[in-house]
């Protein structure tokens, strides 16, 4: 061994320590990673166009721009061998909390439920915390698109379909907004709720008259607004324009099979163009009308009771199937905040009761995607889409599965988050039991 | 015509309920070529289990069972032993005596309801014992009862699991302090007034024992004549928490408060100690491990309120690995269906093998609830309580098809019925529904207690 050898060893060392010692000194905070990366040899299961084994990704200005068998890496890119690993595109959660709750029993930290029933005006998009400890914890299990909805009473504001990276609401933004109709609801909220019959009568019918009221109310200033635009500062009326005029979804929330068929009869009555439908707990007793209407569903949590004591006990696993065999258009959604990585396993159980594995996994990724109209970025691995995918080393519905890459929008994702660094803190604890 | 149909429904529930529950029912079987996850002697494939009266008698190969016994072909399926629930409030009309910090005196037996429908759709998720636990609003609450999920008897007593150990509730932080020092303005406020009013209630039920000791010793002397100390019911079960008889299970999140019931217990001679949710388990798990205390955890709960912020989904495996003796609960009716699902998010957070999973579920709650040379794994001898899954139920396509409880098959997949109801509510519209509500935080274990705070607060 030369001199000069050992001096190179020695550097090499040396560079080692110090990137070992940088390494440590901002593992608290790792940054994502933009650039051009080549993943390489991996089973590619692009939900639209069927499976590719042994193939290859590129990823470059954020976007898939290339993908097959036969791919050629681009120079400096970083390769990323994939060999015996799935590639999946990211999963979308058609409805939750995310971004806008950190501590669920704290007020001061619960931004999704303002004070007031008509308020589409108010954005969840303008309340996303992109700080929120929830968001890594969450992307990590290969979940990269959220919406993030308000709710409350009647129209609680408008809900805001998000990537989950970046540093303000807007580098977050992921193409589609939608206003919140919470569709007056006969059933109980909850085993707290002990209205008589007669008590959720009365308040669904003054609720039924409210909506009515603001949506006739609505159609004025359209027209008001289409002949002389110059109507008054009215920022619900304003909010709710683009609904009536059918530029914007009206998502619906209704769970029991009276408050859907309520639904699709209002929907019917008022020609509303853009229309979602989200919870859908009883959707399986009505799922024929459902399909005839051709309204499309977000159903969720799957992990959820029957509605009734007399309902089968599997029932709400059972109900996205049994939409989906009727005709209806299914996505998933959890309703959660801090657990919407349990996305997956919603997925799964699903499949599992009826809905079948190939259409549990479109209705987490290109079924929201074609129902927020932005199929052309996300939902599929596809030349020309987003780089938003993850890398896994199996099926990402299994909980034996490990996610391994993530990647939003050509970002690659640091992989830990505050549920990870705390394992690698406390697995081996230092000091144990004595202090040394 | 509906009058009618109501007061013959009336004549009928009271039929049932006059009718002697199946208290006593234990079943014979023949549960044929599975693959047998005993979880503590291993996984044996195509494997037969033989019940007879409720016992496992035999495990092996080419099996046979006397004429009439009602043979299950699992071929294809897998065998485990029927999962056990350390921690849910299922089965119980009322959960919190919230009116005192300490009420040692009450007891969740009491209040059995076995017409809840929520029992069977737990047996529809291979559930076969749970701990009907008091509320966390006390830092000394009731009692609490071990029951079978004997789902179909209508006698309340039916559903206890007789002979198993005495158990009781605790519950440090955020629940105690806000029921009694935030709403009542009085100890606790803080975590500093949980441990003094634990102390307290240990140091009265020392003397009380004391008292009762001196005095039972003295009477049968000639020529005594004192009086025996008064009576009271809180402090003769503290008394026997300190004689090591009833096995304390403590609502807990922060290390800080885990930390300090050990060293309570440690200076008043406790040893039987399972600390229920220990969010922060995972950061004191070397000294739960060196006390022996045990951990019954949630997979993957928090941040629904502030003291469950600092949580992690690894909790279960960090545990594991320090040796602490680990349990995953449900502690809600929803949850308490997929027990099997929450054990398999231990090998996506913290890769634990198979066993240690399924040992979350099973022989772990029972080394808890003291049960476990009767429940908890599939051996010969013990209790026949079975589940039987189609697919691993570790994977998360698994689907519980049989469960069996003293070889008395209580759910049968393929023999559903849609409504399964003992006990029908003549006033209850047809088409009223429960809605599931993501607006409304709710702490299961604080139901009662929640209401009786709201009320003070006039917060509704």
């Amino acid at each position: 061994m030369t001199a000069v050898n050992i001096f190179i060893k020695l550097r090499v060392a040396a560079a080692t320590i110090f990137a070992l010692i940088t390494l440590q000194l901002y593992a608290q905070s790792p940054k994502a990673k933009f650039g051009t990366f080549a993943l390489t040899h991996a089973t590619i299961q692009t939900v639209t166009k069927g499976t590719i084994e042994d193939g290859t990704v590129i990823i470059a200005d954020g976007k898939i721009t290339a993908l097959g068998k036969d791919v050629a890496v681009p120079q400096g890119a970083e390769i990323i061998d994939c060999s015996g690993k799935w590639i999946y595109p990211g999963m979308i959660d058609g409805g939750t909390h995310l971004g806008l709750s950190e501590v669920g029993s704290d007020p001061r930290t619960r931004d999704f439920n303002e004070v007031g029933d008509v308020i589409p005006q108010l954005k969840a998009l303008s309340a996303i915390n992109p700080n929120s400890v929830l968001i890594p914890v969450t992307r990590v299990s290969g979940v990269t698109t959220v919406i993030a909805t308000p709710e409350g009473d009647l129209m609680p504001g408008t809900a805001a379909l998000i990537n989950l990276h970046g540093y303000t609401p807007d580098q977050m933004f992921a193409g589609f907004e939608g206003v919140v109709l919470v569709f007056p609801n006969t059933g109980r909220k909850g085993f707290l709720d002990r209205r008589t019959p007669e008590e959720i009568r009365k308040a669904t019918d003054k609720a039924l008259s409210k909506l009515n009221e603001s949506w006739d109310l609505a159609v004025q200033y359209h027209k008001l607004d289409s002949a002389s635009k110059s109507t008054k500062y009215y920022p619900e009326m304003q909010a709710l324009l683009p609904v009536i005029r059918g530029e914007r979804t009206l998502i619906i929330e209704a769970n029991t099979s009276k408050d859907i068929l309520a639904v699709l009869k209002w929907v019917a009555d008022r020609k509303v163009k853009k229309v979602i439908l989200t919870g859908v707990a009883e959707g399986w007793r009505v799922a024929a009308e459902i399909a005839k209407a051709g309204i499309p569903v977000i159903a969720g949590p799957v992990l959820a009771e029957p509605t009734r004591d007399y309902d089968r006990y599997d029932k709400a696993y059972a109900n996205p199937g049994l939409l989906k065999k009727a005709g209806v258009t299914v996505a998933l959604r959890t309703t959660q905040a801090e657990n919407v990585r349990n996305l997956p396993y919603n997925a799964a159980f699903a499949a599992a009761y009826g809905l079948g594995k190939d259409e549990a996994l479109r209705s987490v990724t290109i079924v929201p995607a074609e129902m927020f109209g932005v199929a052309d970025k996300l939902g599929s691995i596809e030349v020309g889409k987003n780089a938003t995918l993850f890398v896994s080393d199996g099926d990402p519905f299994e909980t034996k599965t490990n996610i391994l890459h993530v990647f939003i929008g050509g970002w690659e994702m640091p992989m830990t988050s505050r549920q990870t660094e705390l394992y690698q803190e406390f697995l081996q604890r230092d000091p144990g039991v004595t202090k040394k | 015509m509906k009058k009618y149909l109501t007061s013959v429904l009336n004549i009928l529930l009271l039929l049932v309920a006059v009718t002697y529950g199946f208290a006593q029912e234990k079943g014979n079987l023949l549960i044929k070529g599975g693959t047998v996850l005993t979880v503590t002697k291993g996984t044996l494939e195509k494997t037969d289990v033989l019940i007879r009266n409720g016992i496992i008698t035999q495990i092996g190969k080419d099996l046979s069972a006397s004429a009439g016994v009602r043979v299950i072909d699992a071929a294809g399926k897998f065998v485990m032993p029927g999962i056990i629930d350390a921690h849910s409030h299922a089965a119980l009309d009322a959960i919190n005596e919230a009116t005192s910090p300490v009420t040692a005196e009450v007891f969740t037996g009491d209040v059995l309801n076995p017409f809840q429908v929520g029992l069977y759709r737990a047996l529809g998720g291979g559930v076969t014992s749970i701990h009907a636990m008091h509320g966390s609003a006390n830092a000394i609450g009731g009692e609490c009862e071990t029951i079978k999920l004997r789902y179909g008897v209508k006698d309340a007593d039916a559903l206890r699991m007789e002979g198993a150990p005495r158990t009781i509730k605790f519950a440090l932080g955020e629940n105690p302090t806000r029921v009694h020092g935030g709403a009542n303005n009085i100890v606790p406020r803080t975590r500093m007034g949980v441990e003094f009013v634990i102390r307290e209630a240990f140091s009265k039920a020392k003397a009380y024992g004391e008292a009762w000791d001196t005095y039972n010793k003295s009477k049968t002397q000639k020529g005594f004549r004192g009086a025996p100390p008064a009576y009271s019911h809180r402090l003769e079960t503290l008394s026997d928490i300190l004689k090591g008889n009833i096995i304390i299970h403590c609502h807990s999140y922060r290390a800080d408060e885990i930390y300090m019931l050990l060293k309570v217990c440690t200076d008043f001679g406790i040893k039987k100690l399972v600390f229920q949710h220990v969010n922060e388990g995972f950061k004191v798990a070397p000294e739960l491990a060196k006390f022996g205390a045990m951990a019954s955890v949630f997979a993957d709960w928090w941040a629904y309120k502030f003291e469950v912020y600092y949580s992690t989904a690894y909790n279960a495996a960090i545990l594991t690995k320090n040796g602490v003796v680990t349990s995953i609960n449900s502690d809600d009716g929803e949850l308490m269906r997929h027990l099997y699902h929450e054990a398999g998010k231990t090998q996506k957070y913290g890769g634990l093998t198979d066993d240690e999973a399924l040992s979350l579920i099973t022989i772990n709650p029972a080394k808890q609830l003291g049960i476990e040379n009767r429940v908890g794994s599939l051996e010969v001898g013990k209790e026949a309580d079975v589940a039987i899954f189609q697919g691993h139920p570790l994977s998360t396509y698994a689907i519980p098809v049989i469960t069996v409880v003293d070889g008395i098959v209580r759910f049968d997949r393929e023999k559903d019925p849609d409504d399964v109801r003992i006990y029908v509510d003549p006033k209850e519209p047809l088409d009223a529904s429960v809605i599931h509500s993501t607006n409304d935080y709710v702490d299961n274990c604080m139901q009662q207690a929640e209401s009786n705070y709201n009320n003070l607060f006039e917060l509704k």
